[in-house]
């Protein structure tokens, strides 16, 4: 197993994205935990037919979704406008405004696209599990509407539950603001969402970070993701914090 | 004396109201992250957002908030002293797990047994279910906080949803325009009116019959 995690470019951590793969996207759908500059050389690197599984589908590009004004949201809209989306697994697929539409609704509408959604916390969870060994799970979720279909129920205790299964990825890009160089992650604020649940399940799971650190210097406390779980890091080339640098992208 | 329906902020400070202290509580996107402004600054209520953070406050002054502390609309937002953060996975056992006591969230439309329709418009196809559907399985209480009627007049309050739903039977309180409304075993219990409007009214604009409370009142905010 290598142990050199941290990569010199992002163009050097996403080469060996493939054609056809599963890729998990954090963030929570604004700025915060967005992987920017990992998606941005995914644009470049351009790997097709993706699976796409992150909570919304390009809603900041839509929107702005908290974006500071003058920065240019980055999200996945941007993969999805260079025509490398095959599918998305999601729980927030359009904008709330319809007549600002995702890149990924328009796609949608045109049937260049497929779609799965899924409610934020059987996303979640279907995540948790698979990094966790869990095959399958029941959820009170969805019960009684059309998440149910062509699932099965069993009761306990008196109350209905739906059978969800575990969703794992070959790679995952996720954002943390600190990792040392064994892949101990640190995040801040609400940025951190679905980033370690996502480095959990998928087999590759990179991150971009603000700051790397050596060995020692992450207050073994605060480490929220163990390094175990993360295959590769690479550092932002701003550091302040992610979002004034990003008008120059 | 005048017929009034309630904006957005009287309707918020109204459901601010059923926030007990002590109360974890979820605010759904749109309107309801406006009651977040209305909590009495000396009530402890502990506000839950799905992407992560327990104990935020009201939104900060324009242009002092931090882009790593969001609600789940996307808008920043404060900390309040003993605040936290947890990942999506502990957000969603906070909701899944029956420890949020109160979630409001808004509607397109509530049905007579308490059915939520909150995440699809039909004609358009597609639509985002978020994490609506957990609050509705997990949330001890959930309150729908939503106009009483479509933007041509049409009841959103029916016998039956005609959209998709979030959740079956798992809306305890209507907090409407127009309205406060209870879920009952024995129908819907019309509880406040809004100011100048009659029972005959309200229930004009709602599809199935409304049962009147006894003490029912006007909606003081």
């Amino acid at each position: 197993m290598s142990t050199n995690k941290v990569c010199a470019t992002f163009r050097e951590a996403v080469a060996d994205l493939f054609d056809g793969a599963v890729l998990m996207i954090g963030g929570f759908g604004g700025v915060g935990g967005m992987p920017h500059y990992l998606l941005l050389a995914l644009r470049e690197q351009g790997a097709r037919d993706l699976t796409i599984i992150s909570n919304t589908m390009g809603i900041a590009s839509a929107m702005g979704f908290g974006t500071p004004k003058g920065v240019r949201p980055v999200d996945v809209s941007i993969l999805v406008e260079n025509g490398q989306v095959r599918k998305a697994i999601t729980t927030f697929p359009t904008s709330p405004s319809p007549s600002r539409p995702t890149a990924f609704e328009l796609a949608y509408r045109r049937g260049q696209v497929e779609l799965e959604t899924v409610p934020q916390g059987t996303l979640t969870e279907r995540m948790r599990a698979a990094g966790a060994g869990i095959a399958a799970f029941y959820t009170p979720t969805g019960v009684g509407t059309v998440v149910e279909q062509g699932k099965e129920k069993r009761v306990f205790d008196g109350r209905e539950y739906i059978l969800e299964c575990a969703l794992k990825s070959d790679f995952a890009l996720i954002r943390a603001r600190q990792a040392d160089t064994l892949g101990n992650l640190v995040y801040r604020g609400t940025s951190r969402n679905f980033a370690p649940i996502m480095a959990m399940a998928a087999r590759v799971t990179i991150a971009e970070v603000d700051y790397i650190v050596q060995p020692g210097e992450l207050d073994p406390e605060a480490v929220v993701t163990t390094g175990i779980f993360v295959k590769r890091i690479v550092k932002r080339p701003s550091h302040t914090g992610g979002y004034q640098g990003m008008g120059a992208l | 004396m005048a017929k009034v329906r309630l904006t957005p902020e009287l309707m918020a400070m109204r459901a601010a109201q059923e926030l007990p202290e002590g109360a974890v509580v979820n605010l759904g996107i749109g309107m309801p992250t406006l009651v977040a402004n209305h909590i009495p600054p000396d009530r402890l209520v502990i506000l839950h957002s799905e992407n992560g953070v327990v104990g935020y406050g009201p939104f900060p002054p324009e242009g002092q908030g931090d882009p790593d502390v969001v609600n789940a609309g996307g808008e920043m937002a404060t900390l309040k002293p003993g605040a936290c953060f947890v990942h999506h996975a502990d957000s969603f056992a906070i909701i899944r797990g029956g420890h949020v006591d109160v979630a409001i969230l808004g509607a397109y439309q509530v049905s007579e047994q308490g059915d939520l329709a909150n995440w699809m418009i039909p004609a358009r196809g597609i639509g985002s279910i978020g994490g609506a559907a957990d609050l509705a399985a997990g949330a001890r209480k959930l309150i729908a906080l939503m106009e009483h009627t479509t933007r041509d007049g049409q009841p959103r309050i029916l016998r039956r949803c005609t959209y998709p739903l979030t959740g079956r039977r798992c809306v305890r309180l209507v907090i409407t325009d127009l309205a406060v409304i209870e879920v009952t075993p024995r129908g819907l219990l019309l509880k406040e009116l809004a100011p100048g409007w009659t029972a005959k009214e309200v229930q004009e604009l709602t599809e199935p019959e409304l049962l009147l409370a006894p003490d029912l009142r006007a909606i003081e905010v």
